[in-house]
């Protein structure tokens, strides 16, 4: 019989006792449940960045382990978000319109109460008519089916389209990038039905829960945030560590002899790409209620980038890498570009940090990947040396194909 | 049509205006060895290419099987699981996955992507990669990454991922290449024997490897068969011994 995964996996299991200490811990410190020493928005910041360790996850699934290079991910990540969005402002609205309308001598009507709403909603867009894809807006149900569904779809037809056409390398990552730059301009329009550039905002308050403070609120965020977190962790180790993950590493590292073994490459890579659109929407899903407010310029095709970045200087290949990397680098970003590093004065020039940051973390990106190329997470195996087999100082990069050992090299140029 | 696995009729293809592929015709039996010898660009590989679907010919047939199914319709990935295997002239195993791996990767087994997800290694499929291992003698390195094995074990790795594969017809590109002799023996009983139940086309340089496998041999050259037959008779040919000497 054999032994249950995460005892075969001992890195998923510290992983999850990290992320319930971490939980616990933050609970413990926080306004709403305890001591109060960490104010609710830190712990808004901290359930937001555990859902970016989240879509870190699935990116490194889709490029460190599938080796497809997608820069479209946060394209799935707002479309997530819209998804719930839409819930929480109609419902919240429904019931502010409510509230007003108690006094009046009569009782509304249903078509009043939606007239209602769409005025309070589109009117900032010069309209008042609710549009068609906010049918389902009134049913919580209906919109977390959503959430999974329309991002799916899209990964879907999108990757099936290039995949099929054996689009692979730069070239898909230009194509996911253009996917999410129309998406962007698609949103940003106002007749687009979700608000233009004034996107959906007051999703902090979830309807029902309205009785409760905010730093209550945040914690129950927070927690679902871990949990999310810490489920869609064991599911990606699952999917990597078994004949499925061999198949797909071998698909990074030389797709042509995948298909040589009889395996349909582009359905794996389907599978794996609407997979993390799906993680990736949930994701989404979490973080905008933290964040209050969202726009079509949270989908920006800037932010797909950054999502690379954190996988790379946290450590591709390594699910805990993607963690460690998303989680330092936005949480490092914020405190740089919110003011709270100190400027430096050269004497001729000041470096103010809001506007160096991003020279600092293009800089860092070109450093690991030219000298670390494992990244943060590689520090692990200083500390546990055989944990990965010696690989004699050959580097192990998605990018280079099937690597060759010095030793194999060796005998190639002694030929 | 009669008793044969693959017939290849008829095939052209054309490279940026070079003809790599010139009218080619092959044919092989269920049950067949053969060896293609021919100088460099000849078209080994091309034709190798056209069988695995990797190539696309201009004209020709290439008709498969007893429903005579033609492969010019099907992917790189369905020729190999109708019964195609194939061995690279470099090895190209997984360099980052344990010789385990590599094995169980080729292993004929269901390969669409859920039934592979929930697939949990079994007892009957370890036992199978232990036999395979033991073969090609790797069993001590089944745990090693395939990365750190010798260019020799590597070979031997590609030769058991090819066994595991169970196909039908193996093409095999240079089997021997980088091998000791005692290994080349070996080589060439595991290729008779494979023979003895499927069809195996080798391609290959070395003569004295040829002359072992004692088969038929087909001799290619300028994307077209020069002469077909015993090894004894194509090399008594006017026109091989003019191709081999003649450069």
């Amino acid at each position: 019989m054999r032994r249950p995964f995460v005892l075969r996996h001992p890195s998923v299991l510290v992983f999850l006792a990290l992320l319930a200490l971490f939980t616990l811990g933050v609970t413990i410190l926080s306004e709403g449940m305890g001591l109060g020493l960490i104010s609710t928005s830190f712990v808004k910041t901290l359930g937001k960045t555990l859902c970016l360790c989240l879509i870190a996850v699935a990116m490194d699934l889709v490029w460190g382990y599938c080796g497809i290079l997608s820069l479209g991910h946060f394209a799935f990540f707002g479309l997530g978000g819209y998804m719930i969005g839409m819930w929480l402002m109609y419902e919240r609205t429904k019931g502010i319109v409510l509230d007003s309308l108690v006094n009046a001598p009569l009782p509304p009507t249903p078509e009043e109460v939606r007239a209602a709403i769409g005025t309070q909603i589109f009117g900032v867009v010069g309209g008042s008519e609710i549009p068609v894809i906010w049918t389902f807006a009134d049913s919580l149900l209906a919109q977390l089916a959503l959430v999974v569904l329309v991002p799916g779809l899209l990964a879907l037809v999108f990757g099936w389209l290039a995949f099929r056409s054996r689009v692979t390398g730069v070239y898909l990552s230009i194509l996911t990038q253009a996917m999410t730059l129309a998406l962007s301009l698609y949103l940003f329009q106002n007749d687009s039905g979700l608000r233009g550039n004034n996107g959906l905002s007051g999703l902090q308050n979830v309807p029902g829960l309205l009785h409760l403070p905010q730093s209550v609120v945040s914690i129950g965020f927070f927690w679902a945030s871990a949990l999310a977190l810490g489920l869609a962790y064991v599911l990606a180790a699952w999917l990597v560590s078994g004949k499925f993950g061999s198949v797909v590493r071998g698909i990074r590292d030389d797709e042509a002899r995948v298909r040589f073994l009889g395996y349909d490459v582009e359905a794996y890579k389907l599978t794996v790409f609407t997979l993390t659109a799906v993680l990736a929407a949930l994701a989404g899903a979490l973080y905008y209620p933290q964040a209050g407010i969202i726009n079509p310029a949270e989908i920006a095709p800037i932010a797909g980038i950054y999502l690379a970045v954190w996988v790379a200087i946290g450590g591709r290949g390594r699910l805990y890498g993607a963690v460690i990397g998303a989680a330092f680098v936005s949480l490092l970003s914020s405190w740089f570009t919110g003011g709270g590093a100190p400027p430096i004065d050269l004497g001729v020039y000041t470096i103010q940090w809001t506007d160096w940051w991003l020279v600092l973390l293009g800089l860092s990106f070109v450093a690991v990947t030219l000298f670390a190329p494992k990244g943060i997470g590689g520090l692990v195996d200083l500390v546990l040396p055989g944990s990965v087999p010696d690989r004699h100082g050959a580097d192990l990069g998605p990018d280079q194909g099937a690597l060759r050992e010095a030793e194999q090299a060796r005998t190639e140029d002694g030929k | 049509m009669t008793g044969m696995l693959l017939e290849v009729s008829g095939v052209s293809v054309t490279f940026d205006g070079f003809r790599a592929i010139n009218n080619l015709s092959f044919q092989i039996g269920r049950a067949e060895m053969r060896a293609i010898i021919g100088p460099n660009g000849a078209g080994k590989t091309t034709f190798m290419d056209i069988v695995t679907g990797k190539t696309r010919p201009d004209t020709g047939t290439v008709v498969w099987g007893e429903k005579n199914q033609s492969l010019l319709k099907l992917s790189e990935s369905q020729i190999a699981r109708a019964g195609i295997g194939r061995k690279f002239q470099r090895p190209t195993v997984f360099e980052d996955q344990t010789v385990e791996e590599n094995l169980g990767m080729a292993l004929k087994e269901d390969r669409r992507p859920f039934a592979v997800l929930l697939s949990r290694p079994t007892r009957a499929t370890a036992g199978r990669i232990a036999e395979l291992a033991a073969e090609i003698g790797l069993s001590e390195h089944l745990p090693r990454k395939a990365g750190e094995l010798s260019h020799g074990q590597k070979q031997w790795l590609e030769i058991g991922m090819l066994l595991a594969q169970d196909p039908r017809l193996l093409l095999v590109d240079e089997p021997a290449a980088g091998m000791t002799p005692a290994e080349r023996d070996h080589t060439t009983a595991i290729l008779r024997e494979a023979a003895k139940t499927r069809a195996v086309v080798v391609v290959e340089h070395d003569m004295d490897f040829v002359r072992k496998l004692n088969c038929k041999v087909t001799v290619l050259h300028e994307g077209r068969v020069l002469a077909e037959g015993s090894l004894d008779h194509v090399t008594s040919n006017q026109d091989v011994i003019d191709v081999y000497l003649g450069r």
